[in-house]
């Protein structure tokens, strides 16, 4: 059904006449908009806009900050603790009140329901009570008539906290035993024989830092009470029905109390799944204590300090390998830096276990995970998802062989492919089915020139004394589904209006990766409707309830399937109708381009909506999805968690300026897999997104805490993320031509996170270069590559 | 003419608003007062540029647009001025603007939170170069829009769009009409607690008289005391509206450059005279932090981090302070006393830096090293200009940020170079001597060895780029450089 574009490729650099198939954007003036109703054409497939793009552009897509405010409405901002580990003694918010405008400050005993949040551990206050456990954790509220009123308030009440040792370091809290979570092991074979009988043997440790989401929107929450203990809160959030269950867990109320609403946010990236509900039950409670409206948008500092980040990951490793750099046995420690609570660290330390393959069959192997407790932000779900520590390391390990056997690290990485017939059941037993590792990376390795730039580079660094370039090919095998089973399924509803128009709407969040327009066209071919017919309407848990976060890439996986059974629905409706006018079988009549054909007539999709109608034809109906094939051992992690996996490559090439550590990003070619594409445009632009957030990931974006345990990289003045003169001089993006071979929405892939991760080979390519500038064949680089980190990896 | 309101031209009609208190900022009328959310906060402190609009002013009878950023701005400062917003640009109809239109077919949204402000940024190149028949190219595109971030799109969608807007069919703004309105406003503003004379007369007696007042400039970094620090001013005293202050003069000599006159414009005449800063210029915060601030203000200000003192003192350059019936000159190095102390008095201001203009022979370059290229602050900055005289060091300045509490003349290092024969010993000696003669501080941007440890490298890139040695610096590389 998809009318899939072929080879869908983008380029820059070649300005408008550079890249005459990258959808429209190099029309002649005067062309057609391929915008313009097109009846005949299915709506998958094609590059449509973002179904909010015109409302953006034009400042009138509203966002929760953007909703007129009703009469009343108060403003709250965050009491902050600054000590990062204390006993709290007290709090003094007499001068607080005593500011213009403050009219309520509340804390823990205001808390009418459980002052624990309803996270899965259970273990994190909603406003810390007795003990602070990190420098922006928030002790309480102050609620004022403006913004500026309540931030200046929150500043002026007085915190009595006696310090505590903390511990600020991931290995330290290792050493201590000091873990939000029991340590987890997956094991096969015996590794420690076959590392002991291993031809070559290497070991090592490595550092990779986190990252700060930076959607920018800042969290946003606004409850505001409704008749009957009621209560509807506006939310900047991945997983409304978690806000909607926390917020009526704090304030002892059942879930149908409660409804939250978010049509869209700016922004997520995980970033909003689990801390999007902190603000929701902070803006209700206030809401609650002073019967007002109340809103909590935290100022970019404050959101800086008291939200979780990408967790830090440290690690230990020992290998073992032949000749050819096939790995042989495998050990390896992963210390997960999770802050002070659980939140989805479980989760999210399990997919890095998961991911520690990669693309490559690891044998007899060990993977101890170690979920360490620090007194920092809690750490919490980033695109990826853990899946980037666990990528990132193997290629580490296999980059170091290459190096150590002076062997072509591509070489390395393809003799330890996950093979089709054998060598294809990854650590924790799942088989993989649907490699397409080899031929992917062989087409890029040729498309790129890999070998012949290698050789090329090789020649210029060798008259270069200070710019040293590096090249690197890192492929991607990503696993699609959430590993939490239950997780995996959705739910839609699909209104047809007796006008023919059509509504949509779902259990999944659009934060911008275009969500919405996919489903609305996976709902208009379905009907057989031009695109145009069909809205999305905001996400609300009193539609569809018990919606899964939107996360794991999985939206429209699950939400567009679900949708897709709807308007089935609809439609079997309305065939077997048609069916009985025109005396056929109900499987005999079709919809498409705006029309309902049977044997007999064709008949325009409106009239026929009108004439079931009158006749008493349901016109709308739910639809529900749930992933088949999956399962899972959540103690012994194994099972088949993903349903598919997503794969790519990446060839990336830097320079490094050996005086400075200075680095650049020159050139960039992908190949990745979407499946078929349900919207190349969309598509395209979750990969080049990815790519460029994983660059900043591992470049430019460094997280640094004082010795205190302050987070000084506060906002966007001291913490870097990509800008446009980032984006490499040569960026090429083409999609792999094949469907996904299991049974999924259109015959597509989930794209969200898999190509975050591609962008590990610039950082293999900057330890390439970094080992071409030294010459020692060792490149002891840790992530971010930031210039400081680059010289010293140079020295030393 | 003084007017108690703040009065601007939005939609081609006039705004007035009174009571509006001095630190109330752009952004927070814009939101709050005028109900208009189309612009966005994503990080009130000009870092982001969700938050940018576009003002247009009247010089020398015709509109110049600037964007900036409204997070940081006083909403006084717009006063007499001509404001765009994202809500502004397409027709009565609702027909997009080519701006905007671009973006939707390029597929430049997708969050759509940072959209208004890179809106309004290709609103700015559009009005200063689409409609002026300059062509708009990927280089320029990001040089224009350094001072916007995007997290969705890695960005390529968006610089096709500030290529592609050229291709949709023209719109103009009516300049006369905005002119004739424009003159209606002029003069001086004087709002309870926000004064902003427009002569320098007034500027100073006001100064004399009110030394207690805030004294602003563009607000780049007084804006965040505002936004971050909460702070709010009894009274504040705006020094951009003085014509005597906007000016750059140019003499045999040297160039005056008065104290209000925006960074951009004081950039591009030091850029005029030394082509070789362009990028050290455009490396300068993002293009609405330099639209909207000063020249002056960072050399009053006098952050240790300002990327204009080093090259200013690397230069020779003096800076000039007034006061009512008086002036003093004094080397710029000289200005400062202490970590954001000075020897300015309470009745006196910044009224102009004068810069050397560029001898025979000389050879500078302007360092900056950060941990991304654009919109950063320097972890180091080092500036240097020397002049050989038969292969001996005749004339040196070196200028450095990052190193200590103010920014700072190398003296010692300049004491190990002058005289000396220009050999790779003397480059070495001097890079030795400029790693001693500072104590940086270890912070978030760097560690105090690796301040210490790129100051004598930079020092050795500059021997190499004396003898000549090209594409050894990734600030401006050109993959063809490289890949030649």
């Amino acid at each position: 059904m998809n009318a899939r574009e072929g080879e869908f490729t983008a380029a820059t650099g070649g300005g408008p006449a550079g890249a005459a198939d990258a959808g429209e954007r190099n029309l002649a003036p005067g062309t057609q908009s391929p915008h313009a109703p097109t009846a005949t054409q299915p709506a998958a497939g094609r590059a449509l806009p973002h179904e909010s793009a015109r409302a953006q552009v034009a400042g009138t897509a509203t966002y929760v900050d953007d909703i007129p405010e009703v009469r009343g409405t108060l403003h709250a901002a965050p009491i902050l603790s600054t000590v990062a580990h204390g006993l709290l003694r007290g709090v003094d918010a007499e001068a607080a009140r005593a500011m213009p405008g403050v009219r309520g400050v509340l804390f823990a005993e205001d808390i009418p329901g459980d002052p624990v949040l309803a996270t899965f551990v259970h273990d994190e206050p909603v406003f810390a009570r007795d003990k602070v456990e990190h420098v922006g954790q928030v002790i309480g509220l102050v609620v004022a008539d403006t913004v500026m009123q309540a931030r200046r308030a929150a500043r002026a009440v007085q915190v009595d906290i006696e310090p505590l040792p903390a511990v600020l370091d991931v290995r330290e809290a290792h050493a201590k035993q000091s873990y939000v979570l029991p340590p987890v092991t997956v094991r096969r074979g015996e590794p420690e024989q076959a590392l002991a009988a291993a031809r070559h043997q290497l070991q090592g440790q490595l550092e990779v830092g986190g990252q700060e989401h930076f959607y920018l929107e800042g969290q946003v929450a606004y409850a505001v009470p409704m008749e009957q203990d009621q209560w509807h809160v506006y939310s900047s959030t991945q997983h409304p029905a978690e806000v909607q269950h926390w917020v009526a867990h704090a304030l002892g109320l059942e879930n149908n109390a409660v409804t939250v609403e978010c049509r869209r946010m700016g922004g997520g990236f995980g970033g909003k799944e689990t801390q999007a509900g902190h603000m929701a039950v902070w803006a209700a409670l206030a809401a609650h204590k002073l019967r007002r409206p109340v809103k909590l948008r935290l100022d970019r500092d404050d959101d800086f300090l008291v939200t979780g980040k990408r967790h830090p990951f440290a690690y230990d490793w020992e290998a073992g390998f032949d000749d050819t750099g096939r790995l042989t046995g495998l050990k390896v420690a992963m210390l997960a830096n999770c802050g002070f609570s659980a939140d989805l660290s479980g989760p999210v330390a399990d997919r890095a276990i998961f991911h520690t393959d990669n693309a490559y069959y690891l044998g007899d192997v060990e993977i101890r995970s170690y979920r360490c407790k620090t007194n920092t932000q809690s750490h919490t779900a980033f695109r990826g998802f853990g899946g980037p520590q666990g990528v990132i390391l193997i290629e580490a390990i296999l980059g170091e062989i290459a190096r150590h056997l002076g062997l072509d690290p591509l070489d390395v990485r393809k003799a330890n492919l996950y093979g089709v017939e054998d060598r294809n059941v990854t650590h924790y037993r799942m088989k993989v089915e649907d490699n397409i590792l080899d031929p992917l990376i062989t087409q890029l390795e040729a498309s790129s020139r890999y070998r012949e730039r290698r050789a090329e580079i090789a020649r210029w660094n060798a008259k270069s004394p200070v710019i040293k370039r590096g090249l690197a090919i890192t492929p991607i095998k990503f696993g699609i589904s959430f590993t939490a089973t239950f997780f995996n399924q959705a739910g839609a509803l699909v209104h047809v209006f007796t006008d023919g128009s059509v509504q949509v709407n779902h259990g999944g969040t659009e934060m911008g990766q275009g969500l919405h327009t996919k489903i609305m066209q996976v709902v208009a071919d379905e009907l057989g409707v031009p695109f145009e017919r069909v809205r999305c309407t905001a996400t609300e848990t009193g539609k569809v309830p018990n919606a899964s976060a939107t996360a794991a890439s999985s939206g429209t996986d699950l939400n567009g399937r679900a949708a897709q059974f709807a308007a089935r629905n609809v439609r079997d409706n309305l065939a077997a109708f048609v069916a009985g006018l025109d005396g056929c079988g109900a499987g005999a009549v079709s919809f498409r381009g705006g029309q309902v054909i049977s044997p007999k007539t064709t008949r325009g999709f409106d009239e026929v909506v009108k004439s079931a109608y009158a006749n008493r034809i349901q016109l709308w109906s739910d639809g529900f999805y749930r992933t088949p094939k999956i399962h899972y051992d959540k103690v012994t992690l194994t099972g088949r968690p993903f349903y598919y996996f997503a794969y790519g490559a990446a060839c990336s090439e830097v320079a490094i300026d050996t005086l400075t550590g200075e680095n650049r990003v020159l050139a960039v070619d992908i190949l990745h897999d979407v499946g078929t594409s349900l919207n190349p445009a969309i598509d395209l632009g979750q990969i080049e997104g990815g790519f460029i957030q994983g660059i900043g990931w591992l470049t430019t974006e460094q997280l640094v805490w004082n010795d205190k345990g302050l987070l000084a990289t506060h906002a966007p003045s001291t913490y870097k993320i990509p800008t446009a003169g980032d984006l490499p001089p040569h960026f090429q993006v083409r999609l792999w031509h094949e469907g996904n071979r299991e049974d999924n929405v259109g015959g597509s892939k989930a794209v969200g996170e898999p190509p975050f991760m591609l962008a590990i080979s610039v950082w293999e390519a900057l330890r390439d270069a970094v080992a071409a500038a030294r010459g020692d064949g060792l490149a002891p680089l840790v992530a971010p590559a930031t210039a400081e980190n680059v010289l010293r990896s140079l020295h030393g | 003419m003084h007017s108690q309101t703040i009065r601007f031209i939005r939609r081609g009609e006039l705004v007035s608003l009174g009571n509006v208190p001095p630190a109330r900022t752009l952004l927070e009328v814009l939101r709050e007062d005028l109900g208009c959310t189309g612009t966005k906060e994503g990080c009130g402190e000009g870092d982001c540029g969700a938050c940018t609009v576009v003002l247009g002013e009247a010089v020398d009878g015709r509109l110049q647009y600037r964007a900036v950023n409204s997070c940081i701005k006083l909403a006084h400062s717009v006063d007499g001025l001509a404001v765009w917003t994202v809500e502004d640009l397409a027709g009565p109809d609702g027909t997009l603007h080519p701006a905007q239109e671009a973006m939707v077919r390029c597929h430049g949204s997708q969050c759509g939170f940072c959209t208004p402000g890179f809106v309004m940024s290709l609103f700015g190149v559009y009005q200063n170069y689409v409609c002026q028949g300059k062509p708009v190219t990927r280089e320029l595109a990001q040089s224009a829009l350094s001072g916007n971030l995007c997290r969705c799109t890695g960005y390529r969608p968006i610089l096709d769009a500030a290529v592609e807007m050229a291709a949709v069919p023209k719109v103009g703004v009516d300049e006369a009409k905005v002119l004739a309105q424009l003159a209606q406003l002029r003069g001086s503003h004087e709002a309870a607690g926000y004064m902003a004379p427009d002569s320098l007369d007034e500027l100073l007696s006001l100064r004399a008289a009110h030394p207690d007042a805030q004294v602003v400039a563009g607000c780049t970094d007084v804006g965040l005391w505002v936004t971050k620090q909460h702070r709010e001013f009894a009274q504040v005293l705006d020094v951009t509206r003085a014509r005597e202050l906007r000016r750059i003069e140019q003499h045999p000599s040297h160039i005056v450059i008065g104290a209000a006159v925006s960074l951009s414009d004081a950039y591009d005449a030091l850029v005029q005279d030394r082509p070789q800063l362009r990028s050290f210029a455009e490396r300068f915060a993002g293009l609405p932090v330099r639209n909207a601030g000063t020249l002056g203000g960072n050399v009053a200000n006098g952050s240790p981090i300002g990327d204009s003192m080093p090259l200013l003192i690397a230069r020779g350059a003096r800076i000039v302070l007034l006061r009512q019936g008086g002036q003093r000159e004094l080397p710029l190095e000289d200005f400062y006393t202490g970590y954001r102390r000075n020897v300015l008095a309470p009745d006196e201001l910044v009224g102009s830096v004068l810069v050397p203009r560029p001898q025979p022979g000389e050879l500078l370059r302007a360092y900056k090293i950060s941990k991304r290229f654009e919109d950063d602050i320097s972890a180091v900055c080092l500036v240097i200009r020397m002049e050989l005289e038969a292969g001996r060091v005749a004339s040196i300045g070196i200028g450095a940020g990052g190193v200590a509490a103010t920014p700072v003349r190398a003296r010692q290092a300049e004491a190990a170079l002058l005289g000396q024969p220009w050999t790779e010993d003397t480059a070495r000696a001097a890079a030795e001597a400029l790693r001693a003669e500072f104590q940086p501080i270890s912070d978030m941007r760097a560690s105090a060895a690796y301040r210490q440890q790129v100051l004598g490298n930079l020092v050795q890139r500059f021997w190499l780029e004396s003898q000549g040695a090209r594409g050894i610096n990734l600030e401006r590389i050109a993959i063809g450089e490289v890949a030649a």
